[in-house]
């Protein structure tokens, strides 16, 4: 595990180098041709995939499963408990019901500056995929703009859109499209 | 003829019909759902072959034969119909053919020569007894499948006067669940019949979009491998790839205009999602939309004049149409609540989407010129339509129940097959030359 950090380190320190600019990435990755070795080779090629799921970012938690933050996080009486935010079909607008949570959370936001959260995105299955992805964002950028105005800082903030792709309930019916029209707040833990 | 070929062939000939079991191999298994009435008889013959190794590597006439019926256009007839089972033009007898019926015949035979095989076959009209085409090809073992779909591509094209699209692939998005409880999400290729698949990406985070480029040589698509989404541009033969777009925010949709030198694309960088245009080799990139709208999904006519995107800017996704190079966008789709992710045929004549009016997700073509919307299938949650390269069938992803599959239809409706994968959820399925 320990070479595996280091390596994974390297990896880090080479994608930043790189930056989040156009082009220049070229890597390897598994040949169309030349097959063979099905899918294991995949990961470890493509290279950005364990690079990223290894270098930090691994222990927020996908899915809804967050690795425990404590104190009142856990504590179902309070909002902070609440970290899924629903919408109505193909909205982005929030719903008064989830108001009191956000305030909820901006004020702990606010308390604690350093703190970072990540507002994934989600819809659910119906329509075209790319439409999804963007109304996943518009819901995000809902739950980010009323946390704005409670004052947390953009920079806290951290936006992702899933669309469809990560359901959160994996049944076809009205009854899992609700549960998957939502915005997750992910909070990062510092370790 | 072995008693294995026989039994697979009566296993094929019972299935006909309604299933067509192909091989372990195939990733993808096809169903004839609805073939159209007037299908043309048409008699293949399985090819004979002359090798030192016993043994058939692949049988040809079995592709050809099931690209045909598949097809639609044809009703291919079994093999134990057959009186006779010639392989040259000097054994045909037409009368044997035409007492059973057939308008055409296909007769083939394969000689292998230092590992090369030599492909001879003829296409015949039964009625006027005379050769409608004749080829000689050599190929090496692994061409053996392409060629025997590039054969069903030269019957069909001679005797329907449309391009044939056997030989052609197919790309698209699995996922399924490991062992462990991860997703691992997949992006393949396969050739059109479902054969062959090859995985050409793999990760542990979602990859969606896959578009190909116009020569089939590469293939854009997004991959959120770094946990945020990123287009890149793989190339098929050497599998390197390149990353295109990672801006802040969404990077998606990707598009490749006709001429392969422009990549179309959805970008949020600004705000909300917005349309744009990227020169490949310049690396300019022009901003097409301006509004605070949800604007995704481009896609480019075929002249590359034009683009077409979904768009909420009247309040539901709508399709609107644009100049290219900039201009104003005007809305294009007025029947139904929903109409997203457009996508033109070859010829521009058509316009494929997901349209939904008040309830399910189906697939719908406008024709260009009338502007009429005619809904194609009768899903519930069908997504992701893709033209065939001859541009008479439309593949598309569906669902009943908790099985998602592919499906094709005819642009007219009459046709239609549905392509199951074997494990896991199969989708966004792109057709490629």
């Amino acid at each position: 595990m320990k070479s595996l950090k280091s390596v994974s380190g390297l990896l880090l320190i080479l994608t930043l180098l790189s930056g989040c600019g156009m082009f220049g990435d070229t890597e390897d990755s598994p040949t169309a041709e030349g097959q063979g070795s099905g899918g294991e080779y995949g990961a470890t090629t493509s290279g950005y995939g364990d690079g990223s799921s290894i270098s930090g970012t691994e222990t927020q938690g996908y899915g809804g499963e967050q690795a425990s933050l404590g104190g009142s996080f856990d504590d179902p009486q309070s909002p902070l408990s609440k970290r899924t935010i629903y919408f109505n079909y193909d909205s982005s607008q929030v719903q008064d019901a989830f108001i009191p949570v956000l305030s909820a959370h901006a004020q702990y936001l606010l308390a604690h500056p350093q703190q970072r959260v990540t507002l994934e995105g989600h819809a659910d299955e119906r329509g075209s995929r790319e439409y999804n992805i963007a109304l996943g964002e518009q819901r995000a950028k809902a739950v980010a703009r009323m946390l704005e105005a409670e004052g947390v800082s953009p920079g806290q903030l951290e936006i992702v859109s899933y669309g469809e792709e990560k359901p959160a309930a994996y049944e076809h019916d009205e009854a899992a499209w609700q549960l998957n029209r939502r915005v997750e707040l992910v909070y990062q833990i510092n370790r | 003829m072995t008693d294995y070929l026989r039994n697979f062939l009566l296993t094929v000939l019972v299935g006909i019909g309604m299933v067509l079991p192909l091989s372990v191999q195939a990733a993808l298994t096809i169903e004839i759902t609805e073939g159209i009435e007037s299908a043309v008889p048409i008699a293949v013959v399985p090819f004979s072959w002359q090798r030192l190794t016993p043994g058939v590597p692949v049988h040809i006439a079995e592709i050809v034969k099931s690209d045909l019926s598949r097809s639609g256009y044809f009703k291919t007839l079994p093999e134990r119909d057959m009186l006779t089972r010639p392989d040259s033009p000097a054994k045909v007898k037409f009368r044997n053919w035409r007492a059973l019926g057939q308008d055409y015949l296909v007769i083939g035979q394969v000689t292998e020569q230092r590992g090369r095989f030599n492909i001879e076959f003829q296409l015949f009209d039964v009625y006027k007894g005379e050769q409608l085409l004749g080829y000689r090809m050599s190929v090496t073992d692994h061409e053996l499948r392409r060629t025997a779909h590039h054969i069903s591509d030269l019957i069909f094209e001679k005797l329907t006067g449309k391009k044939g699209y056997f030989n052609s692939r197919i790309a698209y998005i699995t996922s399924v669940i490991k062992p462990a409880g991860k997703k691992q999400y997949k992006l393949q290729v396969a050739d059109a019949d479902g054969f062959n698949p090859q995985t050409i990406a793999t990760s542990s985070e979602p990859l969606m979009s896959p578009a190909w480029s116009p020569d089939g040589r590469k293939i854009a698509y997004v991959s959120f491998e770094r946990k945020s989404s990123a287009i890149f541009v793989q190339t098929l033969a050497t599998g390197k790839r390149q990353r295109i777009s990672a801006y802040p925010g969404i990077n998606g949709a990707p598009s490749w205009s006709p001429d392969g030198k422009r990549l179309a694309m959805t970008l949020s960088k600004d705000g909300s999602p917005d349309i744009y245009v990227l020169n490949l080799a310049t690396r300019a990139l022009l901003k097409l939309t301006k509004s605070f709208a949800i604007d995704t999904e481009p896609t480019w006519s075929p002249d590359g004049r034009n683009i077409v995107f979904t768009s909420d800017r009247g309040g539901k996704p709508q399709l609107y149409m644009m100049p290219s190079y900039g201009g104003r966008p005007r809305r294009i789709t007025f029947t139904g609540d929903y109409n997203a992710r457009g996508m033109f045929s070859p010829d521009g004549k058509w316009l494929a989407m997901v349209h939904a009016n008040g309830g399910d997700y189906r697939i719908a073509v406008m024709d260009m010129k009338t502007r009429d919307i005619n809904v194609l299938a009768d899903g519930r949650l069908d997504e992701s339509p893709s033209f065939s390269p001859n541009g008479s069938m439309i593949l598309y992803a569906s669902r009943k129940g908790t099985q998602g599959f592919l499906s094709i239809v005819s642009v007219d409706g009459g046709m239609r097959q549905k392509l199951v994968f074997n494990q896991g959820e199969v989708r966004e399925p792109a057709w490629g030359r």
